[in-house]
């Protein structure tokens, strides 16, 4: 008999794990909350860093579903989640029962809510926006202000909602320092006359040519960059923001009036992915993110044997990252599977 | 003898050997958070100080932390003790605690008492 193995979340993760499941002869059903997949893919412009659309990555994704006998359940949430003795009963919010000898959860990440820095004035100030409005503007393929005007002056904000343990995140995102350098260029691009400064801590170009899309940014760009924590924002009578920073390799304080402030809004644990481990008992670590049993060797292993990891919901990845990770997930479910069956 | 006015500099190294740290260690028994400070500078960004006089209290860490202590000792009584730095700072540092510890490490040597 077909084993069958019930997805959870419909993003990056859980699609590419549905396809390599599929192609390895088990039946797969997905469980995605929204009404269609591809979870954050589909607010996202172009990617980091060879900047290709992010349709294309999509597309490839959707052809997974479209060429494999794969269930997909959009809209739907899950109100249970049982281990039997040798099955999973999975019991959604419109009422339907799914048995699976095998779960893998792909909850994701969310963003984080930029509001909760108060002190940048994201919802307080017009022109504050986060990372994933301006992905919106560039789509639009038009970026402006509230009052319709294009912004001259731009600053980006490093680490909103990471390495911040005022939110509560001691931990490092490590991708909105390469959204914020490939935003820069793509800012620049569509405005050329504009002025983007980038205020970070550390810059953490920590993975393939993200290190040379930042040189591309200062070289062929233009972009500035200032070695400084924003600690405030404001807004001038004229609706001009004024920031505050203290400019560090200088040594001395700064303050500059920006047109537009755009925040690089950190990742964390979804809140559909706190759901789960509060109706499952599944483990989540000191960063609330799902906890694996083994950082080095077992990364998609959770406490419960039979459901497995794939994705951003143990960690901050980027989608190389994930789609890795979502396919050593179903290794994992297909030496489970195998085991079991002796 | 004709005297030029040629003098020896003193040099810019930090010399870290020379240096006495005692000021930091003071500081990382009473205030462990002292240690986890990125020099990322939102302390100094927010202070009152820092924007109308020479003072930065992220400059001040590094300095305590390297044992240039008459530098720090020249500036510390500048800071006003308002703890705003301690409200912004990532990394739950207790800034201001950590000025209130300074001067107390100063006073308890005569050379340098403040």
């Amino acid at each position: 008999m077909r084993k069958h193995v019930v997805v959870i979340g419909g993003g990056v993760a859980g699609l590419e794990s549905a396809g390599c499941l599929s192609k390895a002869g088990f039946d797969v059903s997905i469980l995605e909350k929204e009404d269609q997949t591809g979870g954050h893919l589909n607010d996202w412009y172009k990617l980091f860093p060879d900047r290709r659309n992010s349709s294309e990555v999509k597309e490839y994704l959707n052809g997974i579903t479209l060429n494999n006998r794969i269930e997909l359940l959009t809209n739907t949430t899950i109100k249970k989640l049982n281990r039997n003795k040798t099955h999973f009963s999975i019991i959604t919010d419109k009422g339907k029962e799914l048995i699976a000898d095998a779960v893998i959860v792909a909850t994701g990440f969310d963003l984080f809510k930029s509001a909760r820095k108060e002190e940048y004035g994201y919802g307080i100030y017009d022109n504050v926006i986060t990372s994933a409005d301006l992905e919106k503007m560039f789509r639009k393929g038009e970026i402006s202000l509230k009052s319709g005007n294009t912004p001259k002056t731009i600053g980006i904000v490093h680490c909103v909602g990471s390495r911040d343990e005022k939110v509560g995140n001691f931990y490092c995102s490590k991708l909105c320092c390469v959204t914020a350098v490939k935003q820069a260029i793509e800012i620049r691009e569509h405005l050329p006359e504009s002025k983007v400064f980038c205020f970070y801590m550390d810059m953490r170009m920590g993975g393939a040519y993200y290190e040379e899309l930042y040189r591309e940014a200062q070289e062929k760009w233009g972009v500035n960059f200032i070695r400084g924590k924003v600690s405030e924002a404001g807004e001038a009578i004229d609706h001009k923001l004024v920031i505050k920073v203290e400019d560090t390799l200088a040594g001395r304080p700064l303050k500059m009036e920006l047109d537009m402030l755009v925040l690089m809004a950190g990742m964390e644990m979804s809140e559909g992915g706190k759901k789960i481990a509060g109706l499952s008992g599944l483990n989540t670590g000191e960063n609330r993110f799902f906890a694996a049993t083994d950082h080095h060797y077992g990364s998609n292993r959770s406490n419960i044997n039979g459901v497995f990891y794939a994705g951003t919901c143990t960690a901050p990845m980027n989608i190389t990252e994930t789609i890795s990770h979502a396919r050593a997930a179903v290794s994992e479910v297909t030496d489970y599977l195998r085991e079991g069956s002796k | 003898m004709e005297k030029f006015g040629f003098t020896i500099s003193k040099g810019r190294q930090i010399d870290y050997e020379s240096n006495n740290r005692w000021i930091a260690e003071y500081i990382y028994e009473r205030e462990p958070s002292f240690r986890l400070c990125i020099e990322c500078g939102g302390c100094a960004a927010t202070c009152t100080t820092g924007n109308l006089t020479k003072f930065s209290l992220r400059e001040l860490h590094i300095l305590i932390k390297r044992g240039e202590n008459d530098q720090v000792r020249q500036n510390i009584r500048k800071c006003m003790l308002c703890g705003k730095c301690t409200l912004v700072c990532p990394r739950g540092v207790n800034t201001r605690n950590i000025v209130v510890l300074v001067k107390q490490a100063f006073n308890k040597s005569d050379d340098y008492a403040i």
